[in-house]
């Protein structure tokens, strides 16, 4: 099948030039906004630093707020592709399969239980762990009856234990505000606000998972071929799906950690790069990575105008941009 | 002796099958409907015996007993009886329509644009809204969000399960666009909106009762009125227009009923989920699916389950007030699960 990229030389050179967009656009994430600021002024904060308004907010807000938009997104992105893969479903991403909600969920009960005594890497644990459960859940849900799992069943059942979970979510949050305070920063998707101290935490995790993901890449593709085929070819088919849900956890879990519920990503990027490049993961992944990335930060920096002096949480422009785009998938798969 | 009575006009021409034995089932659930409202107004922070309350209805209970009963706890039950009915009837059609038994007004994007739209409304009025416009707002962008997703879904026809993933998306956009409506009002109205969102009763006033009450009247009795297309409607499109009737025009009205019956609810109560799934699947199981006896049914189903979750919403974690659709959400949702379940194993 003929793609818009297809020597290996194309490919390189589009990845590099995507590259760079990232940069252009991360330095964009750091010198606008409601305040603007010169290439020169976001230097000296870093070169010589003396403490001034406008040095604080670059070394404070832009730089962090830049870099989590920029993990979170690759690794949604990767995710994304990954849950596609495993699942032989277009439409598989982490929030259909309700992780967000299921993460918050597990953080707003251990606050509600616990009380305010965890630190912040105990309740990115939390929700790594509601994470995991609600996938698992979701996807056993998904399978479970007569022909196996399909894209509508998932998608039902990823809609229905969301909305089960936040159901309880909010039930928990008017019985003890406390909780509410706590657990607001993890309901509402959004890369401003974030202690770059707390992202370097998880970075590494995003990092790891990236690199596992890229070492699975020859066996995605031949899973892609179906299980017989991939059995047949020498593949470990449980090991290598037990990697890529370990993966999955470890991208979305930590994103999720990171920034809250940020939909869409993991369903629009993997499209695109397909669309790009083809069906090979080797290239898959690193694409989905980059064009991940500049998505959020591209984002993230449009929803910072529209409301201008307000924010409009970034997950709510990813949404926005994400429904047509789901539509037009539907619309073109046959499903019936 | 035949089973059915009908009951039939020939102008305005309408007619509906009602099956005998189930008149039984329909007074013994209104009678229970009625034995719990009462019960229900008496709980509360102050507790009132069913005596006391009795009286109050008809005039004649001590002054404080009087106010509580008229003027606190009947408009947040009538409201519930009124919202329950609505949306277990626009549950119920849409069933019909779609002949997909997870088809509810939650699904389709309607209750989540009737959402948005109200919270638009509640955010740019400056805090002068009238409670007035509030169902008509609310209708409105419920009848968006349907046609949005109606229109997305139809390619030579609408097949159910595209019809439920566009709805899925639709209605993920419009939760999307409801955070940016209450990011973009001003912060004091955010936090009234966010109440609202999650479904309540709370605080309601016959002011909220005579806002609604003429728009869900109304299109409950259209609805019972257009019960017999329901059941042409059911039996497939080929078979609708063999026993003659106009196929698309009376899905168009059949649908812009229940768009409205359940944009109408929103408008007064939120976001109460669930409801329009569960409570036509109950009543097909306990009258069968002749939409003559179903419709009443459902509506009197729906209502007590509004009811009962309210009830539980005010007594349970007093003096705190849990919106009632955080209990429908919990009890609907596994319910949901189950439905999905089972549609895959017959």
């Amino acid at each position: 099948m003929p793609f818009l990229l297809s020597s290996r030389i194309q490919k390189s050179v589009v990845l590099v030039a995507a590259v760079a967009v990232l940069i252009v656009a991360v330095v964009a994430s750091i010198l606008l906004g409601l305040q603007n600021f010169r290439f020169s002024t976001a230097v000296e904060a870093y070169v010589s630093f003396n403490g001034s308004n406008e040095h604080l907010i670059i070394k404070n807000a832009r730089v962090p707020r830049a870099i989590v938009a920029a993990f979170v997104g690759g690794s949604l992105a990767v995710a994304g592709a990954l849950l596609q893969a495993l699942t032989r479903n277009p439409l598989a991403s982490p929030s259909i399969f309700g992780i967000n909600s299921g993460a918050a969920f597990m953080i707003v009960l251990s606050l509600f239980l616990f009380g305010p005594v965890f630190s912040f890497t105990e309740l990115m644990w939390v929700g790594f762990i509601g994470a995991s459960l609600t996938a698992v859940m979701v996807y056993m849900l998904g399978s479970a009856g007569r022909g196996g799992m399909s894209p509508v069943k998932v998608t039902l059942s990823g809609a229905a234990v969301a909305a089960f979970a936040s159901s309880l979510t909010s039930l928990l949050m008017l019985i003890d505000n406390m909780a509410l305070e706590e657990a607001l920063n993890w309901l509402i998707g959004s890369v401003s606000g974030r202690d770059l101290r707390h992202a370097l935490l998880i970075v590494p995790y995003l990092v790891c998972g990236w690199i596992i993901a890229w070492m699975l890449a020859g066996s995605l593709n031949l899973m892609s071929l179906g299980d017989d085929v991939a059995k047949s070819l020498g593949q470990k088919i449980v090991w290598v799906k037990a990697g890529i849900v370990l993966v999955v956890v470890l991208l979305a879990g930590g994103a999720v950690a990171l920034a809250g519920p940020i939909g869409f990503v993991g369903i629009i990027i993997p499209h695109i790069c397909r669309y790009l490049i083809g069906y090979d993961y080797r290239w898959i992944i690193p694409y989905s990575i980059v064009f991940g990335a500049i998505f959020l930060v591209a984002a993230d920096l449009i929803s910072r105008f529209l409301l201008m002096p307000k924010e409009v949480p970034v997950g709510v422009a990813t949404a926005v941009i994400g429904v047509p785009f789901i539509i037009a998938i539907v619309r073109r798969k046959a499903h019936e | 002796m035949n089973r059915y009575t009908v009951v039939r006009s020939h102008k305005p021409s309408y007619s509906f099958q009602i099956d005998k034995r189930n008149i039984g089932i329909v007074l013994l659930l209104s009678i229970l409907l009625a034995a719990v409202a009462i019960i229900s107004i008496g709980l509360g922070s102050i507790r009132i015996p069913v005596s006391e309350v009795l009286r109050s209805l008809v005039g004649v209970a001590d002054s404080t007993h009087q106010m509580i009963v008229i003027n606190l706890r009947m408009p947040r039950i009538v409201v519930s009886l009124l919202v329950g009915a609505a949306l277990a009837v626009s549950g119920a059609i849409l069933q019909a329509l779609i002949r997909n038994p997870l088809a509810s007004p939650d699904l389709t994007g309607t209750t989540t644009g009737a959402t948005a739209a109200a919270v638009a409304f509640i955010a740019f009025s400056d805090g002068k809204f009238s409670i007035q416009w509030l169902p008509l707002v609310a209708l409105a962008g419920g009848f968006f969000a349907s046609t949005l997703t109606y229109l997305a879904a139809w390619k030579r026809g609408v097949s159910p399960y595209r019809f439920a993933l566009i709805g899925v998306s639709v209605s993920t956009a419009m939760s999307a666009l409801t955070v940016f409506f209450m990011v973009a009002g001003p912060l004091y109205l955010a936090s009234q909106a966010l109440g609202w969102l999650s479904g309540t009763v709370y605080g309601t006033s016959w002011d909220h009762v005579l806002a609604v009450f003429p728009w869900i009247a109304g299109f409950l009795l259209i609805a019972v009125v257009q019960a017999r297309n329901l059941n042409a409607q059911e039996l497939g499109e080929d078979v609708a227009r063999g026993v003659g009737v106009p196929v698309e025009r009376k899905r168009l009205l059949l649908v812009a009923v229940s768009v409205a019956l359940a944009g109408s609810a929103v408008g007064i109560a939120g976001g109460i989920g669930f409801v329009g799934l569960m409570a036509p699947h109950m009543a097909r199981k306990l009258v069968g699916s002749s939409y003559g006896t179903l419709l009443p049914v459902s509506a009197l189903l729906g209502a007590l389950l509004v009811l009962l979750a309210d009830l539980g919403a005010r007594t349970l974690f007093v003096p705190l007030d849990i919106p009632a659709g955080v209990f429908t959400a919990a009890v609907g949702a596994p319910f949901f699960m189950y439905l999905l379940y089972k549609s895959r194993q017959g």
